[in-house]
């Protein structure tokens, strides 16, 4: 399989999770929307690793995951927070920053 | 035989991604996403890149997962309102997401890089392994090893911080023990 197959597929794997972010509402469901966008650029890190035969690029993947990984603690710890607060889990009910 | 595994694993990727957004259950979201995260970590494979793979499925699919199965429950159901919020937003948005997949399709194939086009060069036997990845982790990535084993600590210690027990909006008068302003006389 050539490089542009799993390229594309990546593409097409971003454009869905943004797509979700987008039409979503709900926190918890934007989450999962960004971790399909971040998985979908370390498939594409991981291609161009392949394709020039050099494994730093997997090196760059596995720092995505962490970030992820760091992503995803801060962000359900805000929702729980948001849950036991009895504020709306609605990311339009919520705009405002106010402490 | 790769053409049969790419396009299993895509078909599940693909389907998995789709699922995510479209079932209106947060749980059952978050179960299709494990089976995306499967299916790339067989994509990962085919890739020759065994040590992500194998940490795909024990790091996302295995710990982050249940963190998103335990506040899923814990949160319960969220009803998302039938109306938009931004007027269009439900036809507007899978427009922008089609054009950014087409943008972007259009940034690769008409790159000219004519390596994109083959399979990539001959690897070295044990590319990607365990073995290799941990030796450029520690000899050539020492500094972002550590910065993100940092990165992890304060995002432990934030999601503490922020999770930490506090009175409802509604009754701030009431002082709750937390972690910030523990109990007199010690827990």
């Amino acid at each position: 399989m050539s490089a542009n197959w799993y390229l594309v597929l990546s593409a097409l794997l971003f454009s869905v999770g943004a797509g979700g972010v987008l039409v979503r509402r709900s926190p918890l469901v934007i989450l999962l929307c960004l971790e399909l966008m971040l998985n979908s650029s370390n498939l594409a890190l991981i291609t161009f690793s392949r394709n020039i035969g050099n494994a730093d690029g997997q090196i760059f993947a596995l720092v995505v995951m962490v970030v992820a990984a760091a992503e995803v603690v801060v962000g359900l710890g805000l929702i729980v927070a948001m849950y036991r607060r009895r504020l709306a889990l609605d990311v339009d009910e919520s705009r405002g920053l106010r402490g | 035989m790769e053409q049969v595994a790419f396009f299993a694993g895509a078909i599940g990727a693909l389907g998995g991604a789709i699922a995510v957004i479209l079932l209106r259950n947060p749980f059952y979201s978050v179960l299709a996403l494990v089976v995306h995260l499967f299916s790339l970590a067989g994509l990962f494979l085919l890739l020759h890149a065994e040590f992500l793979a194998a940490a795909q499925v024990v790091v996302y699919a295995g710990a982050v997962m249940v963190l998103y199965v335990f506040v899923a429950a814990y949160v319960g159901g969220i009803e998302e309102p039938l109306w938009d919020a931004i007027p269009g937003q439900r036809i507007l948005a899978p427009l922008v997401a089609g054009a950014l997949f087409i943008e972007l399709s259009i940034a690769i194939l008409a790159s000219g890089l004519e390596s994109l086009g083959s399979e990539g060069p001959t690897i070295p036997l044990g590319f990607g392994s365990p073995e290799a990845i941990g030796k450029s982790l520690l000899e050539d990535f020492l500094i972002p090893f550590e910065a993100a084993s940092m990165l992890l600590l304060i995002a432990a210690v934030g999601a503490v911080v922020l999770a930490a027990r506090r009175p409802p909006l509604d009754s701030p008068d009431v002082e709750e023990p937390s972690i910030l302003n523990p109990p007199e006389g010690g827990v």
